[in-house]
């Protein structure tokens, strides 16, 4: 048990079939007759399409139906949906222009979906594609969200002058302009979040499948949330019976919130496989992923932010122009609102804030949640301007932080951006994080990186997140088109050993140790006990997937809720098999025991009993099996410091990371292995965003420039230091096992610890990521931008 | 990908014979493969030529070595005659790709292929190697001509490379982050015929920097080219990096190239 319960570091169980290639991913997956689906993707980042030929295609080889946007739309085949509406400042909702999942009339960003080839292989359903004559009268495009809303930029959609989405507000403006005027400094920086694209490193892939016979539909999908794309695919788009419609979402190679929407290619699958009556499989290739898949961040945003004679925060105001892209994503809306503008707040007491949020259309794929979703880019704004301020009030940067923290005697703490934090305890974490970098020791570093000719600099993030998202009442009243509870359910076995399936979805985290962790240690069952079942709608109860850190917050109080449950049954059959009375038995690590006697009955026999019920209570239902929803009382908040500290060639404006530190508090820790693999991904996907990655498209024509790797950079072993990873543990209080969520933390510490040490390597204020060598050149340089 | 007829012959002749109409050499494939798979090209063969025995290994010769143009840039990396003759040779061809590039990679097609960021066309060049084809002898030199060209007529086969060994070399590359091709390469060479100072990845072709090779022909020393300026017209410029950073880095790769012999 010892090494199998919670707080052990348990090996994975699920990496046995991903090490030695026997997984099944839905790529895997060949169904007798597929056929083969093939997107004509526009090649204009805006246009008219005035007509589309697909007579020459239809009568290409192999091939078995070629559809357009006019099909779609003679099917009357509903549009993908938002499922958040965000109400802007005047009130009303923002624009939900339609988003066909075949182009109509109209392409909006390069890699639309015009047309799809349905073939019976591959190669056959490409060639037709080359076969379809489109007819474009091509626009002007409008790229990049600064520009989104001048007065020139072409307009995408109907009713949506400027481009704009929503204009939303929190705070009250007014009243932190007057406490900014009275304040003793003022720092203000003007700051970008760079555009990222996901780079799963299993493409989205989906499978199609009509059943005629009882006019039900499999939907085999890479998806993160299997049951919400079930409802989305029958409530909202395709107009079928939810109990008709099995989504499977099998092992799943990675999302950081990209597969968490419904997205047009698996709709066009589950809708052409009743057409042509033939299963209809599509496995996006690396260059679709880039163009198609719902990019993260790109934001522009100015902060200002008040500070007293003693560095103390008296208020802050923050205006942010986010992109959406050229249609709204399943969650746009929330990302820049409800998850960025709330942790405005930070670590800090600063009394009073106000942002403002525009949301706007370019034309460019969809942005949505990316790993933090919002609260990466709020913490990068507030680390960056706390560095600004610390810098300009010539004050230590861990002090004025120290300063202004949250004290551990003031939780619950309520912010002015309306969370309410439930517990932490910062200055610990800073206090560790600065042993663990040994700060003491820089500035010796500093000078003899100096002899060298090189420089260096070290940056801190003290970041604060919100997530295991979320208490369903609160994201209802701002706007979400679901509650965000989770579900979970216990099975034994009649011979001891136990199913946990869960409404969460694992796509690399690990669940399927560390749930059956949670419950071999309350249930007194070794983890090679329990099967983790997750991922099929018609084998797991209605639950709400996997994002926002949400699965073992969630998820893992749903199946500690479960496991509660059968305990309590487990007691009364005890009860009845040792001959006392319920209130006399104790339950601990799998033993029923009479209180104060030897007198005892393992789990394991109480299942038996439970299954072969011949003496059993009247009264009791048999079966060992049971379900809990839970629904969490608030969100958790995660938070830590990390220090980073670099080496800058001067010669060539290379930045090397040499160290970096990272202190999490991340209450109870169920797993310490898969915790601290999910810290060193996030810090790395943090640094991707800090150093090297950055989505580009050509101002001019839209096309997207990052279009593969040769172009987009993403962060490999040898760009990064081995990390130093430390943690600290106040519980939750809200849920049963105390535990904050984790998997996103890294990617929202990272890139203001990164920019902040690289700023302050050279001496500079700011620097755009991603923070390239050439930039970091010519800043040294002190020559013109490239 | 289209489809094509495949040939796998077992000697140079029966190679050359297949190699009509739009049929195309096949030997790594690290850049055919990937642009038949985007479309890019339609070739009605393939002619792979993994299946000629005499074109794959490495030789000494004449104090020099003969290295075949089916041998991998891991077959070279890993050689112990090359790191014994021209160890900056096995150093370029580490550095080239990932390890699955490596294995599959080799010497003849990357320098068929003559990507402007490719490693080897700067290791040829500044080593004064020549380039040996089914039909002749080419000089490194006049083997090169710019983006995506060679000397080498249609049908005409790279059978080997033949490098004289140099008294001192060294490989310096900076990498593109992304890709990590050569965003600038240096190779420099000091050999019996006087110095050499070849750069692959900042022009559109393989060249040499003349005046860092007379400034090195009097003081081989970084500091002898530290003021050699590299004119940054005519360079690539991208997302990367524009033509006056590549410029400048030519400079310091060639100085660390330049103390990296020393």
């Amino acid at each position: 048990m010892a090494d199998s319960g919670i707080g052990a570091r348990a090996l994975r169980k699920e990496d046995h079939r991903f090490l030695t290639g026997q997984g099944h991913y839905t790529d895997d997956i060949n169904v007798h007759g597929q056929l083969y689906a093939y997107f004509l993707r526009s090649p204009h980042a805006h246009a008219a399409i005035r007509k589309v030929d697909t007579g020459a295609a239809s009568k290409s080889t192999g091939v078995v139906a070629v559809f357009t946007g006019a099909d779609v739309a003679a099917d009357k085949i509903g549009g993908l949906i938002c499922g958040w509406t965000v109400t802007d400042r005047h009130g009303k909702p923002h624009k939900a222009p339609p988003h066909p999942i075949l182009a109509h009339e109209k392409v909006r960003y390069v890699g639309d979906h015009v047309a799809v080839v349905i073939a019976d292989t591959l190669t056959n359903a490409k060639d037709a594609a080359e076969k379809i004559e489109v007819d474009y009268d091509v626009l002007p495009a409008v790229v990049d969200v600064a520009k989104a809303m001048d007065a020139k930029a072409p307009q995408l959609h109907a009713d949506t002058p400027q481009n704009l989405c929503y204009d939303w507000l929190l705070g009250d403006p007014a009243q932190v302009d007057a406490a900014l005027a009275k304040s003793h400094h003022v720092a203000k920086l003007d700051l970008v979040n760079n555009r990222l694209i996901p780079n799963a490193m299993e493409p989205r892939a989906a499978i199609g499948e009509y059943d005629g016979g009882t006019d039900s539909y499999t939907c085999h999908s890479t998806s993160q949330n299997p049951h919400v794309l079930r409802l989305i695919l029958c409530a909202f788009i395709l107009g079928i019976p939810e109990h008709r419609v099995r989504v499977i979402a099998p092992d799943v190679g990675g999302g950081f919130g990209s597969k968490i929407f419904c997205y047009a290619e698996e709709v066009v699958c589950l809708w052409a496989a009743k057409k042509v009556r033939r299963p209809v499989k599509w496995t996006a290739e690396r260059s679709e992923s880039f163009l198609s898949d719902a990019h993260g961040r790109d934001h522009v945003t100015h902060v200002e932010l008040g500070m007293d004679k003693d560095g103390k925060f008296t208020a802050m105001k923050v205006e942010t122009l986010a992109a959406m892209g050229a249609y709204l994503s399943t969650f746009a809306t929330c990302v820049p609102t409800y998850l960025y503008a709330t942790l405005l707040a930070g670590q800090y007491t600063t009394p009073i804030i106000s942002a403002n949020v525009k949301a706007v259309f370019t034309n460019t794929a969809p942005v949505d949640a990316y790993r933090g979703a919002g609260r990466p880019e709020a913490t990068y704004v507030v680390e960056r301007i706390v560095e600004v301020a610390a810098r300009e009030m010539k004050m230590d940067p861990a002090e004025i932080r120290r300063r202004n923290f949250v004290k551990p005697d003031q939780f619950p703490y309520q912010t002015p951006v309306a969370l309410q934090y439930d517990s932490g305890n910062y200055a610990k974490a800073l206090d560790d994080a600065m042993k663990l970098a040994d700060y003491a020791g820089f500035a010796s570093r500093k000078a003899e990186a100096a002899k060298r000719g090189k420089h260096r600099g070290i940056g801190f993030s003290a970041y604060i997140e919100a997530c295991g998202i979320a208490p369903s009442a609160v994201v209802g009243s701002l706007g979400a088109g679901v509650g965000l509870w989770e579900s979970a359910q216990i099975r034994f076995n009649p011979t001891g050993t136990a199913q946990v399936l869960t409404g969460s979805h694992s796509h690399g985290q690990g669940h399927e140790t560390t749930l059956a962790q949670v419950v071999g240690d309350m249930l007194g069952l070794p983890i090679e006990n329990i099967t983790v079942v997750h991922g099929d709608t018609s084998q797991v109860p209605f639950g709400m997937g996997t994002y926002g850190s949400r699965s073992l917050a969630v998820g893992g109080s749903a199946a500690a809720k479960a496991a509660d449950k059968i305990i309590a049954k487990g007691k009364k059959i005890a009860a009845h098999l040792l001959e006392a009375s319920v209130d006399d038995i104790t339950y601990a690590k799998g033993t029923f025991r009479v209180a104060g006697t030897d007198k005892t009955k393992s789990i394991g026999e109480i299942a038996f009993a439970a299954y072969v019920p011949h003496n059993y209570p009247k009264d009791l239902e048999p079966g060992l099996d049971e379900t809990a929803f839970y629904d969490p009382a608030n969100f958790t908040y995660p938070a830590g410091v990390h220090i980073c500290e670099v080496e800058i060639d001067p010669d060539t404006g290379v930045t090397k990371i040499v160290n970096w530190a990272a202190v999490d508090d991340f209450g109870k820790v169920v797993n310490p292995m898969v915790v601290e693999g999910q810290v060193h991904g996030g810090i790395a996907q943090g640094i991707g965003q800090g150093l090297l990655e950055g989505c580009v498209y050509d101002k001019e024509t839209g096309q997207l420039l990052t279009g593969s790797f040769m172009d987009y950079c993403m962060p490999r072993a040898d760009d990064l230091p081995s990390f130093k990873v430390g943690m600290i543990e106040t519980p939750c209080p809200h849920n049963p096992l105390g535990v904050k969520g984790c998997g996103e933390a890294g990617a929202i510490a990272a890139p203001p610890a990164l920019v902040n040490a690289v700023t302050d390597a050279l001496g500079i204020r700011h620097m755009e990521m991603p923070l390239t060598s050439e930039r970091v050149w010519r800043t040294i340089h002190k020559m013109a931008a490239e | 990908m289209h489809n094509f007829d495949y040939h796998r012959p077992t000697s140079l002749a029966d190679a050359a014979k297949r190699l009509s109409g739009e049929a195309k050499l096949v030997a790594g494939g690290m850049t055919l493969i990937p642009t038949l798979k985007q479309r890019l090209a339609q070739p009605s063969s393939l002619v792979d030529l993994g299946g000629i025995a005499e074109l794959r290994g490495i030789k000494p010769e004449g104090g020099g070595l003969t290295i075949g143009a089916m041998t991998t840039h891991a077959e070279v990396a890993h050689s112990a005659e090359v790191k014994k003759t021209i160890p900056a040779l096995a150093v370029l061809a580490e550095g080239i790709g990932d390890p699955q590039v490596r294995n599959r990679g080799t010497i003849g097609g990357s320098i068929s292929n003559n990507d402007p960021a490719a490693d080897y066309p700067a290791g040829l060049v500044a080593l004064g190697a020549t380039v040996i084809t089914d039909k002749r002898r080419i000089a490194a030199d006049d083997f090169f001509k710019g983006m995506f060209e060679t000397a080498l007529q249609d049908g005409e086969i790279v059978t080997a490379v033949s490098f004289p060994r140099p008294d001192k070399a060294a490989y310096m590359k900076f990498p593109n982050p992304a890709s990590r091709y050569a965003m600038v390469g240096v190779f420099v060479a000091r050999t019996g015929g006087g110095i050499r100072v070849a750069v692959t990845g900042a022009g559109p072709g393989v060249f040499r920097a003349t005046e860092m090779e007379k400034a090195l022909a009097g003081n081989f020393s970084a500091d002898a080219i530290k003021s050699v300026k590299i004119p940054a017209a005519g360079l690539n410029s991208d997302m990367h990096g524009s033509a006056e950073y590549r410029a400048h880095l030519v400079n310091v790769m060639a100085r660390r190239a330049v103390t990296a012999c020393s």
